[in-house]
């Protein structure tokens, strides 16, 4: 076995490892920050997958959307309304988690067979092409993907025109949560002192 | 341009030469240029630091750092000795995983990103294929670890300053990659060398500040903004966040951010430089000089020269910037957080988008001067 193999299976073990674990971590922790933060962990050892597979164009465009922005975004999603209350505990716990596992062990079931039945491996290891896959795609995504690009886009005008309506307050004249009237002049600003209802 | 000194074919046919196999020669070679670089990037932020503590006091009349070394240039050793031996303290009610991986998942990709930044035709760590994309990819982990020790340091100071430091650069990130993609589209191609070698054809004449003035300057303003430097630094402001997301760290790790800061400061001044300012060519080529000495390019010595003509002019282009940058800090106020939103959103994305399509308009218009 030559070195380059044995770095590339030490690689994949140890990115594996790192996305189950990961992944684990994410649905079972009780703190929702820790998950967050896991989620941008698993998301860059996906990354690393892609650059084992010589996609260094997926990996980085992977690390710029996944992990530079929609985790990001995750994140500052949780820490602007982060109360840290304790979550209510749920009454029919036990039928749900039945419930969840039989789902999750379907779909389990449903990759392996894909896994399975799929031939995965290359007619030949010359057909990959490695460092030109930025152009390739760029040709497939004006060409026979330009539709689904396209909609992707529509996709984020309608997300952006609901954040647009949703941070402007001049849109609606009261506060969507405390019903009080806005005030227009700052946006940053507080709607209420911070200070005032404490101690 | 296939010609240029290229080290490691050397060194491996050397190291052949003892009867060791090319993988060996290879494995050995490997973490020789990253250390390298690595020192260059460390060297760097200590000349870095020493210019900012002796620019700034030109810039309100003083001295400065004067009795360590002559002219004080030993200053930022003991600045960095001083980090070095502090008491390493993580605050009681602090989240201490978070709190230390955040230095970590900040200073790291700001150092992998000097994977990509050549010296010279083969002086670099690794051509590949995405270049610059690469940094910008790796550009953005670094909000993450922002938010990380802004949230974890517990103290809303800190975390203010970690949410600003993030709202920060996701939006300066947009007009900077936009400006980047302009410069690409001329070169057709991502990497770093290409960039460099599309500007070297009739020397400072063919450098891309003259085909893009506009994405120079919207380029140099969002790497400052992502530098989180004055005029830009409303994550640390003082006056309003104490330090922002740095408030509670001390010692080494706060060192992390330090030095972070600066290697980050001198990527950007380089990677302008690369972008903009012709990378390693002299302002006049150095083959029309080779020719009109009547000296053989291939030549041994000259090649030697002009490796070291490379190394050179990217660093001292890269210092230029760098001294704009510090001048810049100690002469400019702080823009407000509204104007900062402002001037990213309603004024460099339009600038930027209006820039792109100028150029891919000027291209198929032009097309020996901007890249066919």
């Amino acid at each position: 076995m030559s070195i380059a193999i044995t770095t590339q299976i030490i690689c994949f073990t140890i990115l594996s490892l790192v996305i189950l674990i990961g992944a684990l971590g994410v649905v079972l922790l009780e703190s929702i920050v820790y998950s967050a933060f896991l989620l941008g962990g698993v998301f860059m050892s996906v990354a690393g997958l892609y650059l084992l597979l010589n996609a260094s164009f997926v990996a980085a465009a992977q690390v710029l959307v996944y992990v530079g922005a929609v985790n990001v975004l995750i994140i500052f999603a949780i820490m602007l309304v982060n109360k840290k209350e304790d979550l209510k505990p749920i009454n029919d716990i036990k039928s749900r988690r039945i419930i969840s596992t039989s789902i999750c062990l379907t779909l389990l079931s449903l990759l392996i067979r894909v896994d399975l039945t799929n031939v995965w491996s290359l007619s030949s290891p010359l057909n990959s092409i490695g460092e030109e896959s930025t152009i390739r795609i760029g040709e497939h995504l004006f060409s026979d993907y330009l539709l689904p690009f396209e909609v992707a886009s529509v996709l984020l005008l309608m997300a952006m025109i609901g954040a647009i309506v949703l941070a402007r307050r001049d849109v609606m004249s009261q506060d969507i949560s405390t019903g009080l009237p806005v005030d227009q002049e700052l946006i940053e600003k507080s709607s209420e002192p911070l200070l005032t209802n404490k101690n | 341009m296939e010609y240029g000194l290229d080290l490691e074919y050397s060194f491996n046919e050397f190291l052949k030469g003892f009867g060791l196999s090319s993988e060996i020669a290879h494995i050995i070679w490997l973490p020789l240029p990253m250390l390298l670089v690595l020192v260059a990037a460390v060297v760097g932020v200590l000349v870095t630091v020493w210019l900012e503590r002796k620019i700034s006091a030109a810039a309100q009349q003083r001295i400065g750092p004067e009795y360590a070394g002559a002219l004080g240039v030993l200053q930022p050793i003991a600045d960095g000795l001083k980090l070095l031996v502090k008491e390493d303290i993580i605050p009681a009610k602090a989240d201490g995983i978070l709190f230390t991986a955040g230095p970590i998942l900040v200073l790291v990709p700001v150092i992998l990103s000097w994977l990509i930044v050549p010296f010279g035709q083969n002086l670099l760590i690794s051509n590949v294929g995405i270049g610059i994309f690469l940094w910008i990819a790796l550009s953005s982990i670094q909000p993450i670890g922002l938010l990380m020790s802004g949230y974890a340091s517990n103290n809303k100071y800190s975390l203010l300053g970690g949410l600003r430091a993030a709202a920060q650069s996701i939006s300066y990130e947009i007009p900077l990659a936009l400006s980047v993609l302009a410069i690409v589209l001329m070169t057709n191609s991502l990497s770093t060398i290409d960039i460099v070698n599309q500007q070297s054809g009739a020397g400072i004449l063919s450098w891309n500040i003259w085909r893009q003035p506009v994405g120079f300057i919207v380029f140099w303003i969002c790497a400052l903004a992502e530098c989180e430097r004055l005029p830009f630094d409303l994550p640390e402001a003082e006056e309003e966040l104490v330090a922002g997301y740095q408030t509670e760290y001390a010692g080494m790790k706060f060192a992390l951010f330090y030095l972070g800061s600066y290697i980050n400061l001198i990527l950007s001044a380089l990677l302008v430089s690369i972008l903009y300012l012709g990378g390693w060519g002299f302002p006049i080529p150095v083959e029309l000089i080779a020719k009109f000495l009547n000296l053989p390019i291939n030549a041994p010595f000259i090649q030697v020269f002009t490796a070291s003509i490379g190394i050179v002019m990217t660093v001292l282009k890269a210092y230029l910037l760098v001294f704009i940058a510090i001048l810049l800090r100690w002469t400019t106020p702080r823009v407000r957080i509204d104007q900062l939103l402002d001037l990213g959103w309603k004024f460099l994305l339009p600038i930027s988008l209006a820039n792109l399509l100028i150029t891919a308009g000027l291209k198929l218009a032009f097309p020996q001067f901007f890249g066919g």
